[in-house]
């Protein structure tokens, strides 16, 4: 049978590829041989398996299919702003694999029907393997523990209230404590909403001369260090969700040092964009946690460098184009990212230097796989054949209608960024073919 | 040509010759307050709508007459619900205002950022009558006016801004024109209402009352936003009096020219004593006065009156 990308061969080979393995990019060509959606062989040089139908990478990245520790795909009850086929289907033009969902859909993933509904939704997609996480609370009000047991039964990876934090101290100590014999990590929000206040944005220059009122460094700070020492005293799994500010990853660093179990991901738009952004008052540019200073920026990098921060995750928080046509202070937070998430990494994590390719597609697979304790995230013999081709030197500039996802709140909206996702691959299968693929498209 | 933009959104924007053109423009329209018909025929026929999405009596009223005395045919439209509660977003707004082709509009918001918003879709002038706690340039211009009227050049002339720094729209549009027409700025207030990064705008931050008003020319004493502060920024009404209060014993320690200033409305004996507001150092009355005036201006200049076709203001 020939390689053709219409139709794809249950046994193929992709040759003449860079191989990204465990954090390093290999300098010689190598291969990939798939076979029945799982990775035969792989190795550097050409392979010795003559007359099956091979793809020529024409030296491309082959890495690892990508792993997403934070995404909202807003279905059910949000399917204006984004549905699990669209969430996936974004999820593999970004060149990822596996999701790990966020609960605050309404209703709230806070019962094992709806990790199943979930789980089903993700499968008949086909297009991303879709890990849930459920509520830590009933409806995320942070009132009492929704049942755990059952919900990782039915296949939940963790527990979190999503973009809400879990205020009371004593809930968020006990679903530490109870996580622990189920083996989950409790996912953290870190913002005490008494600090936060009414902010809209990072508390600081900008705030002031926009008039907008600020969210200080000290509610993420405050919360996470709350939340380190209930996970400290409870030997629980804490994982942080979006860290934003430099003391946060100082806090992580030394509390890493002393051995509190805690694992923590970034999303591009906190390492590269500044809080000077919201100038304009484009809500484009409005997230929780907000876009903060240079020092914090610097900060993100270093820890993703030197692996305070485990993982890079997108955060994906989708919204209609009305909704963020509201002025900034009633515009809803949040920004899409799946799509933009490997190109803002190349572009201002590995074209400054601060992190080579093969750490940056580590901090974008196997690390958030092994935070989350997820069965992915490799490029191994035997290992489902996961995978993404990418060209690290393709310069795109984006663009609204060019999304994947059911809404464009981008806000790298007309940034030329490096580096595109070339074609996915999900359990040998096909999800995406974007314009950087061999032969075009 | 005095202003470059088609709009006025905030005194960030203008240039230290457009402030002073703005006010040469308002000083003239200041003499025709004293004539028998105090209203000019130059914007017969072209309608002004005044949208005030959030409650405001003195500037919609200023606003209102200073478009009357200029002859407009006027649309008064207030709503002090959110778009947002009526599902209506700004953009929504801007459309319909649009299509019923009007020439200028004067926006006051809650949001700050609202007017620039509604000035980059529409083709009309749009004036900032105040967005959120960004800017309200048109108070700002009237301040310097009367800064102006008892100071001339401003250059090297100290003004202290006193209060909540933070909700003050006011204070911006202030510390942007007074820094670019060459005054030394002071703010003071408590560092719950001064916040952070106020020094980049290039102001001076001072925490203690006295040391702030020593040398000042001017004081300007700003409305504590009593609605603002649902957690709030300060202990209580007395404390603060006692602490940034412009009292009698405070004035009794200024220079002897110092005047004293309000945007209004007072919280009399909170951020300014009764006897101070209705002393003989305040300028409140001459600020409104100006206010109207410098309205006039801005909606002159910005319908294309040439400037030239003004009388001289008197010296």
């Amino acid at each position: 049978m020939e390689w053709s990308w219409e139709r794809i061969p249950a046994e193929f080979l992709v040759t003449n590829v860079r191989l990204c393995r465990e954090g390093t990019l290999g300098r010689r060509r190598g291969f990939l041989h798939v076979k029945k959606g799982r990775i035969e062989t792989l190795g550097v040089g050409t392979p010795a398996h003559e007359g099956l139908p091979a793809l020529d990478g024409g030296g491309l990245v082959c890495a690892p299919g990508l792993v997403d520790l934070a995404v909202h795909f807003r279905e059910p009850g949000f399917e204006e702003q984004e549905t699990i086929a669209t969430g996936s289907r974004a999820a593999a033009a970004g060149g990822f694999t596996a999701v790990v969902t966020m609960p605050d859909t309404d209703p709230a993933i806070d019962n094992s029907g709806m990790v199943r509904y979930l789980i089903d939704r993700g499968r008949e997609t086909g297009l991303c393997r879709l890990y849930p996480t459920g509520a830590v609370s009933p409806g995320r009000k942070g009132e009492a523990m929704t049942e755990f047991g059952d919900m990782v039964a039915a296949g939940a990876v963790g527990f979190t209230d999503g973009s809400r934090p879990v205020a009371n101290g004593n809930l968020m100590g006990n679903a530490l404590k109870y996580a622990t014999m189920l083996g989950v990590p409790i996912i953290t929000h870190p913002e005490d909403l008494t600090i936060s206040g009414k902010g809209v944005m990072h508390g600081g220059y900008w705030a002031t001369r926009l008039g907008l009122p600020g969210m200080a460094r000290a509610a993420e700070d405050a919360a996470l260090f709350r939340d380190i020492e209930l996970a400290r005293a409870a030997k629980g799994q804490l994982h942080v969700a979006h860290v934003s500010t430099k003391g946060a990853v100082e806090i992580i660093r030394r509390a890493k040092g002393e051995g509190v179990r805690v694992t923590a991901a970034a999303t591009p738009h906190h390492f590269s964009l500044d809080h000077a952004r919201c100038r304009d008052y484009s809500p484009l540019f409005k997230t929780n946690p907000p876009l903060r200073e240079a020092d914090d920026l610097n900060a993100i990098a270093e820890g993703l460098a030197d692996g305070t921060i485990d993982a890079i995750a997108t955060d994906h928080e989708p919204h209609t184009g009305t909704e963020k046509e509201y002025q900034f202070d009633q515009a809803p937070f949040g920004v899409i990212g799946l799509e933009t998430a490997l190109a803002a990494g190349i572009t201002w994590l590995v074209k400054t230097g601060l992190l080579d390719l093969g750490q940056l597609i580590a901090c974008l697979s196997e690390r958030p796989a092994r935070a989350l304790n997820l069965p992915v995230g490799r490029l191994e013999e035997g290992a489902e054949a996961d995978f993404v081709l990418i060209d690290p030197e393709r310069e795109w500039t984006v663009q609204g209608p060019s999304f994947q996802s059911r809404s464009a709140n981008s806000p790298y909206l007309g940034e030329t960024l490096t580096g595109m996702v070339a074609a996915t691959f999900l359990r040998g299968r096909l999800t995406w073919r974007g314009a950087a693929a061999p032969g075009g498209r | 040509m005095i202003l470059r933009s088609k709009d006025v959104l905030g005194l960030e924007d203008l240039t230290a010759e457009e402030i002073l053109g703005v006010i040469d423009i308002a000083s003239r329209f200041r003499a025709v307050f004293d004539r028998p018909v105090r209203s000019v025929p130059i914007m017969r026929g072209r309608t002004v709508v005044n949208f005030f999405h959030e409650p405001s009596t003195r500037t919609r009223i200023s606003f209102e007459l200073a478009e009357k005395r200029l002859s407009a045919d006027i649309v008064n439209f207030s709503t002090a619900t959110s778009s947002l509660s009526k599902g209506e977003t700004l953009r929504d707004t801007a459309e319909n205002l649009a299509a019923m082709k009007i020439d200028m509009l004067v926006i006051r918001h809650s949001s700050s950022g609202a007017a620039r918003y509604l000035a980059k879709v529409l083709a009309c002038s749009v004036i900032n009558a105040g967005d959120g706690a960004h800017e309200h340039p048109t108070q700002g211009l009237l301040d310097i006016m009367t800064m102006r009227q008892r100071l001339g050049d401003l250059r090297g002339r100290k003004v202290t801004i006193i209060g909540d720094i933070t909700h003050s729209r006011v204070a911006r549009s202030n510390i942007w024109g007074l820094t670019k027409l060459g005054a030394e700025v002071t703010v003071c207030g408590p560092p719950t209402m001064v916040p952070s990064g106020l020094d980049r705008m290039g102001v001076r931050v001072e925490y203690d009352l006295m040391r702030a008003v020593r040398d000042a020319d001017v004081l300007n004493v700003l409305r504590i936003q009593l609605e603002r502060h649902s957690s709030r920024s300060f202990p209580s009404n007395r404390e603060y009096h006692r602490m940034y209060g412009i009292s009698a014993e405070v004035v009794q320690k200024l220079k002897p020219e110092t005047f004293v200033m309000h945007p209004g409305p007072m919280n009399r004996d909170v951020e300014i004593a009764s006897e101070v507001a209705d002393g003989p150092r305040q300028v409140i009355l001459d600020q409104v006065a100006n206010g109207v005036a410098v309205r006039m201006a801005l909606i002159y200049l910005l319908s294309g009156g040439d400037p030239g076709a003004l009388a001289p203001a008197a010296a």
